[in-house]
């Protein structure tokens, strides 16, 4: 079993996020099971959602506590919400901001996990840029198809154009692709770096 | 077909196939999102002939679900938590009156104080008022056992609940197999009312009884929940053949078989306590896990035939009888052939409070080892409540407890977990 937490703030799609990455697991015919935290949620209140991925069905409905990836939308979170809680010793984490790790103060803490497994991307900017509001979520899941390979960029972009209308889906699609070349290029540049 | 959808989604197709030809709904969380997607149904011509009513209030959404069910229409509605209190008059009603209305009830603790998350006091507290409370474990069994409320409704003449867990079932995508409308049809045959109001055979419904017929009446009612418990493993059996899945039925085995500790529960956290039992019995435990998936009527002989060879039962409820303990658990005990003191009650995950499979071993273990108490409330802050106590005990004017232990935790506003 894969577990994904995702943490946002309410209006960012976080619950979205997760139910697509359940549906694009799905049609890769895995077993999945998104759920949000429940709350009353507010926008802009800090928003978590979980995804389980597996080649079985899936009973177990505890919260996700020991998360074997990351997914975070708002980098302001990682002062006010302890969102690496939990996280496995090997485990991806993905972040959505233009700054660096460095510049995030977090360059310390996540030198405990593996290098190639924690990356950032600018999601809003390419969510501003092709959707035209500030919606990171479906470039934040190609990034993670791009950093854990868990589920394909098709699989999301299939996710994306089932939930949405067709214009709004191709906006997040273009989003997504340039998302997952990002995290890639970042990827490659780590790999470089290393086999220095 | 399988399908990824959200839980509510999955409810709301199961209830389309079924052909109502009424649904009257008043809004409340977490049942919202299945009325809104059988409204949308509606209003695009897919679901026809059916009428949409939105009414002011859950006691008209039932009072509206009793007239038109009496007016010979397969009738559907769903509420939960205050929803479900609010409408309670009308619920017993709705049975003592004898018609078939089906009403998913999307399970929600009950204020104060408020609190919007998943447990079972909605529904229990509406365990004797005379409807069939059947329990869904995950998406696909809430899809089915709709399918099969709208037979035991009519082919029995009473209402049937189909309860499932608030925000864990409603509000969770995961795979579920839809069946075709030619199964549906091929199940559920067409709604022939036992009585209908028809003003060219003007009859009247809802008579006073008194005290010369009112406890046969009662008892007739009782008659019928009691033949329910062989309609509903048969029916079961037949859906199987035509679905081609097991999904329903009064009762749910989990390697009980030479188990010498079941664990007993309903609803979604039976998947929670499954894994864990697994984690349990790869340790050499010999231990097993009963779903009820009938709570009313209350399947006395096969659960006293799955805990035959049971030395311990743990009962796991998410509801309390305030001032008494357990609700399942009560029932559980009466239907126990051994020593009643051998059933522990288990109080968890009340408003919404995660049961997790690490509580779930710390307590089980307890159990193996004979050191579980009678009654136990799981994960319970035992610091948090002591500082309520001496608080209360310190000063007369104490004030509310629920803003005190608010205060106590330093809880700006109320969160999951």
């Amino acid at each position: 079993m894969f577990e994904v937490r995702i943490h946002g703030r309410g209006g960012q799609g976080v619950v979205t996020a997760a139910e697509l990455l359940s549906v694009a697991a799905f049609r890769e015919g895995r077993h999945a099971q998104a759920f949000p935290s429940f709350g009353s949620e507010r926008t802009g209140a800090p928003v978590v959602a979980y995804c389980r991925i597996d080649d079985k069905p899936i009973r177990l409905r505890e919260p996700i506590m020991a998360p074997d990836a990351l997914l975070i939308q708002d980098p302001t979170l990682l002062h006010q919400v302890d969102v690496f809680s939990g996280l496995v010793p090997d485990g991806y984490v993905l972040i959505n901001t233009t700054r660096s790790l460095d510049e995030l103060g977090l360059a310390e803490f996540l030198g405990r996990f593996r290098r190639e497994r924690v990356c950032t991307v600018a999601a809003t900017e390419l969510a501003l840029a092709h959707v035209g509001r500030p919606v990171p979520n479906a470039a934040l899941l190609a990034g993670f198809a791009a950093i854990a390979g868990r589920i394909s960029l098709d699989s999301v972009e299939a996710a994306i154009r089932d939930r949405f209308p067709a214009k709004v889906a191709e906006a997040n699609v273009a989003a997504a692709r340039e998302a997952y070349r990002s995290v890639m290029r970042n990827m490659q540049e780590v790999a470089h770096a290393e086999a220095d | 077909m399988l399908k990824q959808i959200e839980g509510s989604a999955a409810v709301a197709e199961a209830v389309a196939l079924c052909r109502p030809e009424v649904i009257c709904a008043y809004p409340i969380s977490p049942q919202t999102h299945i009325v809104e997607a059988l409204g949308r149904m509606v209003t695009d011509g897919r679901l026809a002939p059916c009428e949409f009513i939105n009414v002011e209030s859950e006691f008209a959404a039932m009072s509206v679900a009793i007239g038109a069910s009496a007016a010979g229409a397969r009738a559907y509605t769903a509420t939960a938590s205050q929803g479900l209190l609010f409408m309670a008059e009308a619920v017993y009603n709705a049975a003592g009156l004898g018609l078939p209305i089906v009403m998913t009830v999307a399970n929600r603790a009950i204020g104060a104080p408020i609190n919007i998350w998943n447990d079972h006091t909605d529904a229990l507290s509406q365990r004797d008022c005379g409807w069939i409370q059947l329990f869904a474990e995950d998406n696909q069994e809430a899809l089915d056992l709709h399918l099969q409320a709208f037979r035991l409704a009519e082919e029995l003449s009473l209402p049937v609940m189909v309860c499932m867990d608030g925000f864990i079932l409603t509000h969770a995508y995961e795979r579920v197999d839809l069946p075709t409308q030619q199964q549906v049809d091929a199940y559920l045959p067409p709604y022939l009312p036992r009585q209908v109001l028809d003003p060219a055979e003007p009859i009247s419904i809802g008579a006073m009884v008194g005290p010369e017929a009112f406890m046969e009446v009662r008892y007739l009612a009782h008659a019928k929940q009691r033949q329910a418990l062989d309609l509903i493993p048969s029916w079961a059996e037949e859906f199987r053949r035509i679905f081609g899945r097991d999904s329903g039925g009064l009762t749910h085995a989990y390697r009980v078989d030479d188990a010498e500790i079941v664990v007993v529960a309903l609803g979604s956290v039976l998947g929670t306590i499954k894994d864990t039992v697994d984690e349990m019995r790869t340790g050499g435990t010999r231990i097993g896990v009963l779903g009820i998936g009938c709570f009313r009527p209350w399947p006395t002989a096969a659960v006293r035939e799955a805990l035959q060879t049971a030395k311990r039962v743990v009962v796991l409820e998410k509801s309390l009888a305030v001032g008494l303990g357990g609700i399942v658990s009560n029932n559980v005990a009466a239907s126990y052939a051994g020593s009643p003191d051998r059933v522990h009650t288990v109080i968890a995950g009340l408003g919404g409070r995660a049961i997790t499979r690490q509580s779930l071993h710390r307590l089980l273990g307890q159990a193996v080892e004979g050191g579980l108490e009678p009654l136990t409330f799981l994960d319970l802050d035992h610091a948090l409540v002591e500082r309520v106590i001496a608080r209360e005990r310190g000063q007369r004017r104490s004030g509310p407890i629920a803003e005190g232990i608010l205060r106590d935790l330093g809880v700006v506003a109320a969160r999951a977990g």
